[in-house]
């Protein structure tokens, strides 16, 4: 074999290792969801975060815009101080815009769940979002319908 | 008295086995810049040790694909959790699979051929003969194929993963109708690049370094007869899968163990 197909096939060898590692960046882990315009950081206050991991998607109306960056404890408030990172795209929402904690599906991740507002001011980068609603713990909502049941 | 005898001789000839491959394997690292300058000598290499594996490597990773995909659909049916098969097969192929059983087949389809080439290179003293026409064989043989085996692997590795991934979706998708759209979302959303893919990536290097490493020595150590480098080529794909599947061990601990 001359040197010049052991070349040919050398270089076919490495650029489909190269075009496999990209299949697995972009197709696998979706490497650049939120990388490609840029990002900008809101955070919010939640009396209970219980079941909401680093990387959790943020969502408007059921579309992904962005990603939890951070989790953390206020020892001031005693609540959940929690940072997310949305795409740049979404720049325009109104400061009146309230968060939630969802669960998506019976036994599915945890979520947050933005409800665009209604007022012309826009939320900027740093800006916290005032109106929360906590994440539902199941073992809560059981307890407080059975001890109601039993009122009755 | 015999028994301390043979254990401190034992113990004596494996350290001292340790420190001669310590000292060829910076030998062999030394030879780096010899192999930039002539990067001929890597491309031949690359053909024989990386382009060679090509098809086993990429057809073992479809088949451990579709059968990562079959069980998977199995065990996961019975939980109702079809949807969560890509994210089993990505994280079970990225993390484990795809580095530990490319390096395991590597071993024994270019380590052990490494191991018998430079075992009869020296039994028929061509190594003795090209110390005497003045040209180092630790630079002009060993360090292009250590070299090549270095960046074979882990691109043999990345291959595995992604046609190991294409059997899961051809196995679970195509045969048992889990549905695509969660099969690739569910996947996405849990396997993260740096995490979970470079993480695997950095494993079969290490593991590329201990393969080439004991592939050469055990060649290079080999008594110059039959009987000699046949016990030589044996001993690599042993010591090798050892070692690969103790480091694996070891790195999963420091990877993924602490989270």
């Amino acid at each position: 074999m001359n040197t010049k197909s052991i070349e040919i096939y050398v270089g076919l060898f490495v650029s489909s290792a190269i075009a496999a590692l990209f299949f697995l960046a972009l197709q696998v882990s979706n490497l650049n969801a939120f990388n490609q315009n840029g990002s900008y950081t809101l955070s919010a206050h939640f009396e209970n975060a219980s079941g909401l991991k680093n990387k959790a998607v943020v969502s408007i109306a059921g579309v992904p815009v962005g990603r939890v960056s951070s989790i953390q404890f206020d020892s001031e408030n005693y609540d959940a101080f929690i940072k997310m990172r949305i795409d740049a795209r979404y720049k325009s929402l109104p400061s009146d815009t309230s968060a939630s904690i969802f669960t998506a599906g019976l036994l599915g991740e945890k979520y947050i769940g933005l409800n665009a507002g209604g007022l012309d001011e826009f939320l900027q980068d740093g800006d916290t979002i005032e109106l929360t609603q906590s994440a539902i713990v199941l073992e809560e909502l059981i307890s407080k319908f059975l001890f109601n049941a039993k009122d009755d | 008295m015999n028994v301390f005898q043979v254990i401190g001789h034992n113990t004596l000839a494996s350290l001292a086995k340790l420190g001669r491959a310590s000292l060829f394997l910076i030998a062999i690292l030394k030879g780096l810049g010899y192999v930039v300058m002539h990067p001929r000598l890597l491309i031949k290499q690359l053909y024989s040790i990386g382009v060679l594996s090509f098809w086993l490597i990429v057809i073992s990773g479809l088949f451990v694909g579709l059968v990562l995909g079959l069980q998977g659909v199995y065990t996961l049916s019975r939980f109702g959790a079809e949807a969560s098969l890509g994210v089993m097969v990505a994280a079970a192929l990225v993390r484990e699979l795809g580095p530990v059983v490319s390096a395991l087949l590597f071993a024994g389809r270019a380590g052990s051929a490494l191991t018998a080439e430079i075992g009869l290179m020296k039994s028929t003293e061509q190594l003795s003969g090209m110390e005497m026409m003045a040209i180092d064989p630790l630079k002009y043989i060993f360090a292009p194929r250590f070299f090549a085996g270095f960046i074979s692997l882990p691109l043999l590795a990345i291959l595995f993963s992604s046609f190991g991934i294409l059997g899961g979706y051809i196995a679970g998708v195509e045969l048992l109708h889990v549905d695509a759209g969660s099969y690739w979302s569910q996947m996405q959303s849990a396997i993260h690049f740096y995490s979970d893919i470079m993480n695997g990536v950095i494993k079969s290097i290490i593991f590329a370094w201990m393969i080439l490493w004991i592939a050469l020595f055990e060649g290079y150590d080999a008594p110059p007869t039959s009987e000699g480098v046949s016990r030589a080529t044996t001993r690599t794909v042993v010591n090798s899968a050892f070692t690969i599947l103790f480091f694996d061990f070891l790195l999963t601990a420091l990877m993924f163990g602490a989270s």
